[in-house]
């Protein structure tokens, strides 16, 4: 699966994906500049985590709006997959290519540490080695990580299975104390309708080797690669 | 000249902080009368600050040199060779001022500037420690501070993107007035690839690249060399804004264009700016620099002369490149959406020439301004040290519940966990962080090797303030013995010196004599000081803080895979304490809670075996026998036994039985160097044994793990027996009660 890591300046997840994804995965990657438009040859974009164009507006704002991002509606409509973590996912809500929005932490302070999300969605391509009710460990870093929508938009998220990730705690129940920015509904992440975009704000790539302290993360990639058949192309839904 | 600019005298340079001495010693110099904005550059380069006037002739006391130096003193940072061709580039400095001042931007461009010193060598910086000292925490103002500062650093190193993995936050009332704000930064480069602040070969292109210049922090290096008094607040406007965004762009550019082969040279604007850059680059490589300050990008209308060169806006560097290889430079800056302006040449006269639409308007020696005037001023040992050592806190009446005590000393804001504080930095980016916050030392792995680095900051004003000589050594011990815990080689040390008024006789005695012990217990350790920060006039009213320097230390593991953490791991561990019997009450955290006492003498120290429980420890962690190790400092080995149960993920009690002594507080939080705890998993137990003995230290078993409770005999009596969430619930909500 070929794999591209967008680059905005200011992002600083991209060369932790770019390892995970080439020393970890060994599958092929490239870094994708946030001019870019031509994002023919790739499978997977990855918007990775960090502060594009410094964030001084909102969380994602610039990002949402630029060549890469523009170009990645096309990509999305062909079927390609995108995944977004940390400012990545804020970066998809703004874009509109996901609904809702990423707004300030409750606790109002950036807030880095380990958290357990529960699986809600195992019909996704980043989901289906999982199974729904699995616990996983993943560390968030964000200071606007606290997910809003309207209630018609988390009806509908709910109506429609597209909520992939929920905080939860180490046993797998949805608990206030287990929310650690305030999200609506411990919402960690959420799916497209096709199941092909995926935004989530904890980082699966920190939690990608053992050394690092668990491999949850690995088995989203791990889902991902599963979605490949035989001749490179992928498993339909 | 600019007309608008005032005519230079006596009284003028006495207003910029220059002594009546040095201003004659310029105009002898020149053969002139400076002009304003000359005046400047010789008030910034020759402030304390900057030029180390004070303190230079004790600096020199310092081992600098050894088989793994690659960098000493004398540029942005030192290097160290940590095998496998890489190097370890790393520096600690302190932004005491301006955080007081303003404690948001204060902290972070504190951030900003160690982290450009790192990036201006080549490499990439992988590791942020802060070094925080703060007046005691219930006060608003402190409290005030501590979000100030906390905030800033989140701001500036996690919009950058690198990850803060330690350091320490320690409270006590003289530092009320002067909070420290000590920030060392950690950076991996090829050991072939470290670039330095050389402007060599003449006629090559000096560039000015990134943020554009605008009026802030003009004077900060004159501001950090001065006491404050009740008008502090007032000097806002030498405080510096910084913008951790542009730093990204800024280190990516550099790294990006360090790659083409068209660098010569490079340096940070950090302190004075400009100024320095075109200074001290050129004094390193025997040239000068002739430069159009007209070309210097200004975000700000109508910048004097005097302004350019001295304004300290952040994110900033000086380049020279090789002559003809110009377009290579501006194409990967402009990429980076930053400004990248030839402002002049390298010029073989040894010469500062700053020009405005080509009218000279400062021209020096570089040779005369980069060195400063050296004074090697007065000592003399305080008065009333003696006596306050003499006490002897065997005379204070013992306190009746130990369990009680040692709840009070995990709760204490110093000892207490700083979670409240690590939780707001990222502490992963860059996925090398082995051992996050909360060990005695991080962990990183060093990618595509089997090794990792080790990292620790320590410093404890209250040993320094006591015996400045002993106090500073046990800082070095200390940091390299955390360094040690972890399985890391100790290999080369940073050190951040922030003291009182170096006018003061009894100031700069406590300087020259920490600077003594730092010596001794560095060539004791073999280890060289490869950089560092003087940071003197920490004081308010007359009020100085307590002497402290900051000692970090950086150490490899030559397997990654063998290193250890402070806590215990799970039940039936046996568990021995390494090191000397010889404890103290002197100076201790128990001292200071239990009777608000700052007297006694320390433990003393005996470097040899420091030396070999170090390498004891090491040995243990390397042949994989040891669980845990934890370094016993503040609070004794009642909070190290307390802290390894209660620190990790799982609470593990234990139970431990102390050798009989005259009085159980004197055993249970009576401080002392060299002693080590660690958990050893019962079957290595005999192999753990064989090795103590090769190591010729001293040590014994003093239980075992287990239970949920932390159980302590001393002989044959129990005087602690505390349920382990008690002391947990202490230990981590002793801090964040107040900041709640």
């Amino acid at each position: 699966m070929r794999f591209g890591v967008v680059v905005f300046p200011g992002t600083w997840s991209d060369c932790d994906f770019h390892y995970v994804v080439s020393e970890v995965l060994h599958q092929p990657v490239r870094y994708v500049w946030h001019r870019e438009r031509d994002l023919s040859e790739l499978d997977c974009v990855i918007l990775p985590g960090g502060f594009s164009y410094g964030d001084y507006l909102r969380a994602g704002a610039v990002a949402g709006r630029s060549p890469v991002v523009e170009a990645l509606r096309d990509f999305v409509g062909r079927g390609g997959l995108v995944l977004g973590s940390c400012n990545g996912f804020q970066i998809l809500c703004e874009a509109g290519l996901l609904p809702g929005v990423l707004t300030r932490n409750e606790c109002l302070q950036y807030r880095c540490q380990s958290t357990h999300l529960v699986v809600e969605n195992a019909d996704t391509f980043f989901t289906r080695g999982l199974r729904v009710g699995q616990v996983l460990t993943m560390p968030i870093s964000h200071g606007e990580g606290k997910y809003h929508a309207d209630a018609e938009t988390l009806a509908r998220l709910k109506r429609d299975n597209l909520i992939a990730f929920r905080y939860a705690t180490a046993e797998g129940k949805v608990t206030k104390a287990s929310n650690p920015n305030g999200s609506l509904d411990n919402i960690a992440g959420i799916v497209n309708p096709e199941g092909t975009v995926l935004g989530m704000m904890p980082h699966p790539e920190r939690a990608s080797e053992t050394v690092m302290g668990g491999t949850d993360g690995l088995l989203m990639f791990q889902s991902l690669l599963g979605s490949l058949v035989e001749d490179g192309s992928f498993l339909k839904r | 000249m600019t007309g608008a600019e005032p005519k230079v005298t006596l009284d003028l340079a006495l207003d910029a902080g220059l002594t009546a001495e040095e201003y004659d010693r310029i105009l002898s110099r020149l053969g002139r009368e400076p002009t304003y904005p000359e005046l400047g550059l010789f008030s910034a380069l020759w402030s304390e600050h900057c030029a180390y006037k004070h303190s230079r002739v004790f600096l020199s006391r310092l081992p600098q040199s050894g088989p793994h130096v690659l960098q000493g003193p004398g540029e942005n940072a030192g290097a160290i060779d940590i095998g496998d061709d890489w190097a370890v580039v790393f520096k600690i400095e302190s932004h005491n001022h301006p955080s007081f001042i303003e404690p948001f931007q204060g902290a972070a461009t504190g951030v900003g500037g160690i982290l450009r010193d790192i990036f201006t060598m080549g490499a990439r910086p992988i590791a942020i420690l802060d070094s925080l000292r703060f007046g005691e925490i219930d006060s608003a103002k402190t409290r005030q501070l501590v979000n100030g500062v906390v905030s800033g650093i989140s701001w500036y190193g996690n919009c950058f993107g690198c990850p803060t993995v330690g350091g320490e936050i320690a409270f006590a009332p003289e530092y009320a007035g002067n909070p420290l704000v000590n920030v060392m930064c950690v950076g991996l480069v090829r050991a072939d690839q470290i670039f330095r602040a050389r402007a060599e070969g003449p006629g090559n292109p000096v560039f000015y690249v990134g943020n554009k210049t605008g009026r802030d922090g003009i004077h900060g290096a004159t501001m950090a060399s001065a006491t404050f008094d009740e008008h502090a607040e007032e000097r806002r406007p030498t405080v510096q804004v910084g913008d951790p965004f542009t730093e990204k762009l800024l280190l990516e550019a550099c790294l990006e264009v360090m790659r083409t082969g068209a660098v010569v040279g490079i340096q940070d604007m950090g302190a004075a700016g400009l100024a320095c850059c075109t200074s001290e680059m050129p004094a390193r490589s025997g040239t000068g620099m002739d430069v159009e300050l007209s070309r210097v990008p200004q975000r700000e209308r109508a910048m004097t002369p005097y302004e350019i060169l001295l304004s300290e806006s952040q994110e900033r560097m000086l380049l020279v490149a090789a002559r003809g290889r110009e377009e290579e430079v501006r194409r990967v800056f402009a990429r980076w959406e930053l400004d990248a302006v030839e402002i002049g040449r390298v010029t073989e006269r040894g010469e500062l020439t700053a020009r405005l639409n080509g009218d000279v308007v400062a021209r020096v020696p570089v040779d005369f301004l980069a060195d400063a005037p050296r004074y090697e001023k007065p000592t003399r040992e305080p008065a009333d040290l003696a006596e306050r050592r003499a006490f002897d806190p065997m005379t204070l009446a013992e306190a009746p519940d130990p369990a009680a005590v040692l709840v009070d000393l995990l709760s204490s804001p110093t000892i207490a966990s700083k979670e409240w504080a690590f939780r707001q930095y990222d502490q992963q980016v860059g996925i090398n962080t082995l051992v996050l916050p909360g060990s005695d030392a991080a962990v990183l792995r060093v990618k595509g090797t089997p090794r990792a680095i080790a990292v620790s900051t320590d410093g404890n004003g209250r040993q320094v303030f006591l015996d400045p000589r002993m106090g500073a050594a046990m800082a070095v011990c200390e940091a390299a013995r955390n360094v040690s815990c972890s399985g890391g080689e100790p290999r080369g040390v940073t050190d951040c010196m922030n003291f009182g008024s170096p006018e003061r006789p009894e100031i700069l005695w406590q300087f020259a004599e920490a600077i003594e012990g730092i010596a001794l217990a560095c060539r004791a350790l073999e280890l060289p000081v490869v950089g560092g920060n003087v940071s003197f006039y920490n004081e308010t009213s007359g009020q100085a803080i307590l002497p402290t320097p900051i000692i970090g230390v950086v150490g490899v593991l030559d397997d990654a895979a063998r290193r250890a953490t402070q806590w215990f791991k799970g039940p039936g561990h046996r568990v021995a304490l390494l090191g000397p019997e010889a404890v103290s009450l002197g100076g201790s955290e128990y001292l200071w809670i239990r009777h608000r006492r700052l007297a006694g003498a320390l433990a003393p120290l005996d470097f040899d075996t420091e030396r070999r429980v170090q390498r004891a420890v090491r040995a243990a962690v390397a042949a994989g026998l040891v669980a845990a190790a934890h370094d016993c400092s503040e609070g004794g080995v009642a909070v190290a036994l307390a802290e390894s149960c209660v620190t990790g993920r799982d609470l593990v009690g234990c139970e431990a039985t102390l050798p009989a002594a005259a009085r159980a507080d004197l055993t249970l939080f009576g401080e002392g160097p060299s002693r080590v705890l660690v958990a050893v998993e019962a079957n290595h137990a005999r192999e753990f044994e064989g090795l103590m003995a090769e190591s010729a230290i001293p040590w014994r078993w003093i239980g075992t793990t287990g239970g949920d409770r932390l159980v302590i005999r001393i002989g044959s009596a129990t005087v602690v027996d505390v349920d382990a969430g008690r002391l947990e619930h202490a230990w981590r909500s002793g801090f964040e009660r107040h900041m709640a």
